[in-house]
């Protein structure tokens, strides 16, 4: 891929060239409604790149045998591409070692694999897990069903009137019974950006484990797990041009290595005799069965189409492109924004309602316009809670959204008020 | 644009029929709908008819998108007096036509709430006074 073609320069930042990179998505360039697409749900899941395609075409017509079995070529090259693809996730979240990437079906996935073999081996009753308001049902319902089973207390970081997470109550949440503190970092309802540093030390201080959902953030800007130095990191491929199916859970090597497996069966044990297993190394010990790796071979060729671009022109570009969106949003009469209305610590998801109009039906007048929006809860019931709402509408943005979809988005708003107003 | 939200649509959602509550309710029910949280509930008071029960009145409460709205309201204007043995063989397909435009399959879901909250209420008297 020729890097130079898709960015260009713009003040001191480099931007994203849209024009091109939506030339790389056969999908956009279909009609809905008789209309020119405006996809603005990628943070659901984002569309996918021929790039991403053709990697993983090409191993079912070339190079297409079950991994870790076989002796013949077709399964030494399969081996070979998935065990590259592991190094590129790797190198793409600043891990150490590709030995602690870890493929799962996705975010949801990995993130149980957490609470049963980390939670169910480490905490015991009266333990406490610090998560917060504002997280994805991924990142409440294991805690949930977790802390029920083993007696563990859930304590809830709470949001600011800004939709911030509000650290002030930090240090009175963090007690030297909190073993477990997970929060997401970017919100995937408010946009929230919280950085995820001073949250990991603090908890630190208190001997607790930190584990970050990257899902809304590794996809949309640099996530370097060294530096931020959380223990775990996870995070699905579908929403970063990857395909459905696979996922990735980042770990420190001696926790991953001190965790029991979480699923059994083939390619997790070194040896099985009749008096029981004993376990492969990290991360094949967590990776029962025959892997997605044509999917996470699809992930590795994703990784490599983001990396051309170059993460922050992926964030700069978002940013640009949200804050003209809050911009014309706040200027429709009766639209009100729902979190922080600052583009620097906002993700590109812009979260509203409009007068009384349900977002369902706000979604399908948009849907008649060729614009997909989403509208619900965004599978975060207890931030609605918290915010009074039953629902929202959300746009979402990613690498092949131009302002022009923010144009048509605010022209489909215009017409649904009209279609709605007696 | 306005195929899902025609006139009579749009009317029955802003003018509903048999809105409200009903003091002493032979049947009261409520169900949300947990893929968007719409919430209909649903009161009925009985009367008898011959040996038969049939729903003297009914209202609905409720909040949610219009197509949930507008089909509870319908619903209730057809079922007022009917038997409650014949409201049990509603086929969903009779709510849709009662609503009459095109439904994508996850609107369908939103139409027929209120035929789901009506059905489990009549179930759920049966199974008290069996």
């Amino acid at each position: 891929m020729n890097d130079e073609r898709r960015t260009v320069a713009h003040g001191q930042v480099e931007s994203l060239d849209t024009r091109h990179i939506r030339a790389d998505f056969p999908i956009l360039a279909q009609q809905v409604n008789g209309k020119r697409v405006v996809f603005l749900d990628s943070a659901a899941s984002s569309q996918k790149p021929i790039q991403v395609l053709q990697a993983m075409d090409d191993v079912y017509r070339c190079a297409y045998a079950n991994v870790h079995r076989g002796v013949y070529a077709f399964s030494e090259a399969a081996t070979a591409r998935y065990d590259q693809a592991r190094e590129k996730v790797a190198r793409f979240i600043g891990a150490p070692s590709a030995e602690q990437i870890v493929f799962t079906r996705n975010a949801t996935e990995a993130l149980n694999l957490l609470a049963y073999s980390y939670g169910r081996h480490f905490l015991r009753p009266g333990d406490e897990i610090l998560i917060t308001e504002l997280e994805h049902h991924a990142n409440f319902v294991p805690w949930q069903v977790l802390a029920q089973e083993r007696g563990l207390t859930l304590r809830f970081i709470p949001i600011t009137p800004e939709g911030q997470l509000d650290l002030d109550q930090l240090d009175e949440l963090l007690t030297p019974r909190t073993k477990l503190v997970s929060f997401a970092h970017v919100s995937n309802v408010l946009g929230t950006i919280t950085d995820p540093r001073p949250i990991i030390q603090r908890a630190r201080a208190v001997g607790a484990a930190v584990i970050v959902d990257g899902s809304q953030s590794v996809p949309h800007m640099p996530v370097n797990v060294s530096q931020m130095d959380c223990d775990f990191l996870v995070f699905s491929g579908h929403k970063m041009l990857g395909p459905t199916g696979i996922g990735v859970l980042y770990g420190k090597r001696e926790l991953l290595e001190a965790m029991p497996p979480f699923l059994t069966g083939g390619d997790m044990i070194s040896a099985v005799g009749f008096d029981g297993p004993r376990w492969n190394e990290v991360p094949l010990k967590f990776e029962a069965g025959t892997p997605a790796f044509v999917e996470a071979i699809g992930l590795g060729a994703a990784v490599d189409y983001l990396s051309a671009l170059g993460m922050e022109a992926v964030r700069t570009h978002e940013r640009e492109i949200t804050a003209y969106a809050l911009e014309r949003v706040s200027e429709v009469p009766g639209a009100k924004i729902i979190g922080p209305t600052d583009p620097q610590i906002r993700g590109g998801v812009v979260t509203f309602t409009l007068d009384r109009i349900h977002p369902h039906d706000l979604a399908s007048l948009l849907d008649g316009e060729g614009v997909a929006i989403r509208a619900g809860h965004h599978c975060a019931q207890p931030l609605h809670i918290r915010l009074g709402l039953n629902a929202t509408a959300r746009a979402s943005f990613y690498i092949y959204n131009e302002r022009r979809d923010v144009d048509a988005l605010i022209e489909a708003l215009y017409k649904a008020k009209s279609v709605l107003k007696r | 644009m306005q195929d899902l939200y025609r006139e009579h649509i749009l009317d029955h959602y802003e003018n509903p029929r048999h809105h409200g509550v009903i003091e002493r309710a032979d049947i009261s029910h409520e169900e949300s709908n947990p893929l968007c949280g719409d919430r209909i509930r649903i009161d009925v008071k009985l009367g008898a008819e011959g040996d038969r029960y049939c729903i003297a009145d009914a209202a609905f409460t409720g909040d949610g998108c219009i197509i949930s709205q507008a089909a509870a309201s319908m619903l209730l204007e057809d079922v007022v007096g009917k038997p409650i043995d014949e409201v049990e063989q509603i086929e969903p397909q009779h709510v849709l036509d009662l609503v009459g435009v095109p439904l994508t399959a996850a609107r369908v879901k939103c139409a027929l709430l209120g035929l789901k909250v009506l059905k489990t209420g009549i179930k759920l008297w049966k199974l008290q006074h069996a």
